[in-house]
């Protein structure tokens, strides 16, 4: 069994291009998470009564999907390319290696159950 | 004789300002973290249910009924018994009882007004203790020697058209003595605080606009031209005020939704005094000015890191001094002959009697709230503990949860 997760962090803006550009890749199913975060930028000012405050965690979207192997560089290319606006907080993409999977209404395991 | 055009006008105007509290509920709740928006809500309702029966009881009586010295209303009218069916000293021309209500909706929200200074750290119990005492000890003197028949300003010929200093300026001082001895909330200017709803406190904050046609326009207690030229005053000191501080807010970087909500406000609570005695002109000069003291009050506030949370003494107490002051300045006996001339009118006395007017409601405001707060404080803990901050007062104060 050779599968990767591929957890992309992305701008909630970008989810729209990001799914359809994997979807012409075929690959189709993908869990989406609203989770905050932050990175080199610390955050960011917005505007209060008078003067500004700072927010510390952005929000931002998860998407996970495992692929196979064989599969992850189109994968990782298809959100790279549609993710990316080339200004600070694009995000990041995390790749790992997969044991198993199962799919709960057949029971398949492995590549079969992608 | 009573009018029944006046009478409809001023039960529709007390209508208009009860639904100020809570607007002014959302208008603070929106500003505070998620764990404190029930209970900021809270401070505000629930002075409704408070003060309505404090001022059925006893708080009229004490400020409106019959003087004793200039300094207070006696007992005489506990219970609303024994009023007159016409009070012909406040409002020829409509029945008592509905000056009455008008009234309470002052007496509701002006203390409601204060919680902005201590909100996401206020013990419920201490809250509610120390407005019944502030309503009796504060609000209703002073709303005796300002409006009540034989009250020491009001002989004077101190001009308060709808509570510029009997509201805003003891609401907006008070603030500030009780920020004093709450202290700031832990984590202030640390950790980030993060308005949980700004939709709901930009909904209040037009509400209370709403709402101020009743609180200024009802002031007339008439429905005639009056009334008309001070919803005039009202809406155009509101509009330059909102107008200026979004500029501001844009110059210095963008043009903030909050930012127009709080100037608004602001001049609003600035008119409140001037609001029938001044020209639709005027009103735009006091709005703005209003907007550009209250910004740079708050920036002020802001960094020497006093933690006023929602800024009532910057909104209310600057709005409310310089509101008091320009009326005497801007008032004309030609837009209301039964009141004075200002300073640009040939008549510089009266901004000698509004300087004095506003200078006493300030130095009592503050002595006796902060005398009484420390009282309190010391007795039963005006502030939750550490960890009851920590988990926000919507579970620890009320059990309940909003999101």
């Amino acid at each position: 069994m050779d599968m990767k997760k591929i957890e992309a962090i992305i701008r909630i803006e970008k989810l729209e291009e990001v799914r359809v550009a994997l979807e012409a890749e075929g690959f189709i199913g993908m869990t989406v998470t609203e989770v905050k975060g932050r990175g080199a930028q610390k955050g960011i000012m917005l505007e209060w009564r008078a003067g500004e405050y700072r927010v510390e965690f952005l929000p931002k979207l998860k998407i996970e999907l495992i692929v196979d192997t064989f599969d992850a560089e189109r994968a990782i290319k298809a959100i790279e390319e549609t993710a990316r606006t080339g200004k600070p907080g694009d995000g990041k993409i995390f790749v790992s290696s997969v044991d198993n999977v199962i799919r709960v209404r057949t029971g398949e395991r492995g590549e079969k159950a992608l | 004789m009573i009018n029944s055009g006046d009478t409809a006008w001023v039960l529709i105007s007390f209508a208009l300002v009860i639904l100020m509290t809570p607007a002014l509920g959302f208008f603070y709740g929106g500003m505070v973290r998620k764990k404190n928006i029930l209970s900021t809500l809270m401070l505000s309702v629930a002075l409704l249910v408070l003060i309505s029966v404090q001022w059925v009881l006893f708080g009229y009586s004490l400020a409106f009924g019959p003087d004793k010295g200039g300094l207070i209303g006696s007992l005489g009218w506990f219970g609303l018994n024994n009023i007159p069916a016409i009070e012909a000293g406040y409002a020829p021309t409509i029945p008592h009882m509905a000056f009455i209500l008008f009234q309470l909706a002052f007496a509701v929200i002006t203390p409601a007004l204060i919680s902005g200074a201590f909100v996401e750290r206020i013990s419920f119990a201490g809250f509610l203790l120390f407005t019944l005492v502030w309503s009796t000890f504060v609000y209703a003197p002073v709303a005796h020697w300002i409006w009540g028949i034989g009250g020491w300003l009001r002989t004077m010929g101190a001009l308060d058209f709808a509570g510029g200093a009997v509201v805003h300026i003891t609401a907006g001082v008070s603030a500030l003595a009780l920020a004093l001895v709450v202290g700031k909330r832990k984590g202030y200017g640390k950790v980030p605080m993060e308005p949980s709803n700004i939709p709901l406190t930009v909904l209040g904050a037009f509400l209370l606009w709403f709402g101020w046609f009743g609180f200024n326009g009802g002031s007339a207690l008439s429905a005639g031209p009056l009334a008309a030229s001070t919803i005039m005053a009202t809406n155009t000191a509101g509009a330059a005020a909102g107008l200026t501080w979004m500029i501001i807010s844009w110059v210095h970087k963008r043009p903030s939704v909050l930012g127009l909500a709080t100037g608004a406000i602001v001049g609003l609570a600035a008119v409140t005094p001037a609001s029938g005695y001044v020209s639709p002109l005027s009103a735009m000069v006091i709005g703005s000015v209003a907007a550009i003291l209250s910004y740079y009050m708050i920036i002020f506030r802001m960094k020497i890191k006093f933690d006023e949370s929602l800024d009532v003494f910057a909104c209310h107490g600057v709005g409310g001094i310089w509101g008091v002051l320009a009326t005497g300045l801007f008032a004309q006996k030609a837009i209301n002959p039964a009141g004075a001339n200002g300073l640009f009118f040939g008549n510089p006395g009266q901004l000698g009697i509004q300087a004095l007017t506003a200078l006493v409601v300030v130095v009592f405001s503050f002595v006796v709230s902060y005398i009484m707060a420390k009282i309190i404080d010391a007795m039963f803990k005006l502030r939750v503990g550490e960890n009851e901050e920590d988990v926000g007062l919507d579970i620890s104060q009320h059990g309940e949860s909003a999101y």
